[in-house]
């Protein structure tokens, strides 16, 4: 074999390496986008949970009576912190958003407190990381979605299921409890 | 969306290429011109050498700051002073989490957010890539929009930010402001010094000079037309994504039908800057929508923009309703 022979084989050897690496570096870096989307939306949760103990404070100082919502309120915070999986932690973020509910129904019924610039705003701080939470989710989603599309077509597949990349990444549902229902934060 | 950023990062660096030809060709012909017949090429060179330096020196400021300048001229100002004021503390938290709520949707860093003090509604983004990039906006748009349709309008931003159109649309500014400026000295010195130094005597000089005149009519009519062509083409586009990332299309059609609907003039905004922003600022009074003036228009017409937008509302109804869709959130 002539020696340029020899050299097409040895680039076509290397060509189909690089290409390989490629495809395997593409569904890395997918997974680890799917990842970081999921410590987002705990990064955001963590936030939420820190504002809980605030307003709970704002509230007691107009209407300390109401003890058994503050309880409610600490209880689901907890919950929160120990969430580990994507099931929990929408259960206990279902907790939390009931006890919210709860909390801001007892504010509406005193005026000053709703008045209160502090308590204001707690209240915008905390609609705007309802919010967050919620495109965390999105962003979540579509990075599970884009990782998916990337190891289940063509010749990704067989990397991807030599390579391990076989665990599948659970989706949040709107069918999970607290998914829909935001607390009603704001009362104009 | 990495097709788009591709052609943006393309474009911009093919813009920086006809500029640095550009500034380094002008400054040659110009020492040409003030050579005259002497054929001293020594002048030409001299020119050529100041048409670098000044081409490589606006071409970095251009990618490093043109940023900072979009912001100053605007007169836009970090959100600190507004979070100690109580009045604005509420708008400005909302702001703020608007924006860091949509760059965790885009899945980019967060931009730094800036408020300027006018009563127009507006709004921009600027930048030469997501890590570093800055989203402004008036307070009279933070005071009249729901959290519905600022979400919509800083999703507008949000996607500019994210396919790197604010690198293209912020390096114009000092780009074609260069060539604009430099062709004005040019026609200025030349008519001044037409008459005593004589240059211009022979052949070779009245060519050159013929060429150094059309250049310098021809340059800021084109890089006119390339801002109008950076412009408009990006709106419609910056519209669907931004929408697609609030998943509620009505959001930014409603913000833009208030923003259509509002006759203020923003104070701040000059032609150098006026392709920045999310809506025209420089409002026409008569002829909008005829003829010249639509040609010169940076932004397409607002009806346009939101009958696309209803459209796509259309197909958005099976949908699971996102974060900003009516339901998520009571009115304001």
């Amino acid at each position: 074999m002539p020696w340029w022979g020899w050299l097409l084989i040895v680039l076509a050897i290397l060509m189909f390496g690089g290409y390989i690496a490629m495809l395997f570096n593409r569904l890395v870096s997918y997974r680890n986008r799917v990842d970081n989307a999921w410590h987002q939306i705990d990064v955001q949760l963590n936030r939420r949970a820190d504002l809980i103990p605030n307003l709970v404070e704002t509230v007691k100082g107009y209407a300390a009576h109401e003890k058994s919502t503050f309880e409610m309120v600490t209880q689901a915070r907890s919950a929160i912190m120990s969430a580990k999986s994507v099931a929990e932690s929408a259960k206990a973020e279902g907790m939390v958003t009931e006890a919210l509910k709860s909390l801001f129904a007892v504010a509406e019924n005193y005026p000053e407190l709703k008045a209160n610039q502090n308590f204001l705003a707690l209240q915008e701080e905390l609609a705007g990381t309802e919010n967050k939470i919620a495109y965390a989710r999105q962003f979540y989603n579509d990075s599970v979605m884009a990782y998916d599309v990337a190891r289940q077509r063509f010749p990704a597949r067989i990397i991807a299921s030599s390579f391990g990349f076989t665990e599948p990444r659970d989706y949040f549902e709107p069918e999970t409890p607290g998914y829909k229902e935001v607390p009603k934060v704001s009362f104009s | 969306m990495y097709e788009e950023i591709s052609s943006n990062k393309w474009k911009s660096g093919l813009m920086l290429a006809f500029f640095v030809v550009f500034v380094v060709g002008f400054g040659y012909v110009i020492g040409l011109v003030w050579g005259g017949s002497t054929n001293h090429l020594w002048y030409a060179w001299v020119g050529l050498s100041i048409g670098f330096v000044i081409a490589m020196t606006m071409g970095f400021s251009s990618y490093y700051s043109s940023d900072k300048l979009a912001l100053s001229t605007s007169g836009a100002k970090p959100l600190d002073a507004y979070m100690q004021d109580p009045n604005w503390r509420p708008l400005a938290i909302r702001f703020d989490n608007a924006v860091e709520g949509l760059a965790i949707a885009a899945g980019v860093p967060k931009p730094k957010p800036y408020i300027i003090d006018d009563p127009a509604p507006n709004a921009f983004a600027t930048g030469r890539n997501p890590a570093h990039s800055s989203v402004a906006a008036t307070t009279g748009l933070l005071g009249m929009m729901t959290d519905q349709e600022l979400q919509g309008v800083i999703g507008h931003e949000m996607s500019h930010v994210k396919n790197y159109d604010i690198l293209l649309m912020t390096m114009t500014i000092v780009l074609v402001g260069t060539v604009i400026l430099i062709s004005d000295i040019f026609l200025r010195t030349f008519w001044f010094s037409d008459n005593d130094s004589g240059g211009g005597d022979g052949e070779a000089g009245l060519v050159f000079m013929i060429i150094g005149i059309v250049l310098a009519i021809l340059a800021p009519l084109i890089a006119v037309l390339i801002k109008l062509w950076i412009g408009r083409k990006r709106e419609y586009l910056a519209d669907a994504n931004g929408a697609l990332l609030t998943r509620y299309p009505p959001g930014l059609a409603n913000a833009l039908r208030k923003i259509g609907g509002d006759t203020k003039q923003l104070r701040r905004a000059n032609k150098a800057t006026a392709h920045l922003y999310i809506a025209q600022p420089l409002k026409t009074t008569e002829g909008r929508g005829s003829g010249m003036n639509r040609m010169f228009d940076t932004h397409p017409p607002i009806e346009d923009r939101i009958a696309k937008l209803d459209a796509m509302a259309g197909q958005f109804q099976e949908i699971v309703p996102g974060p900003a869709a009516p339901e998520a959130r009571a009115p304001q």
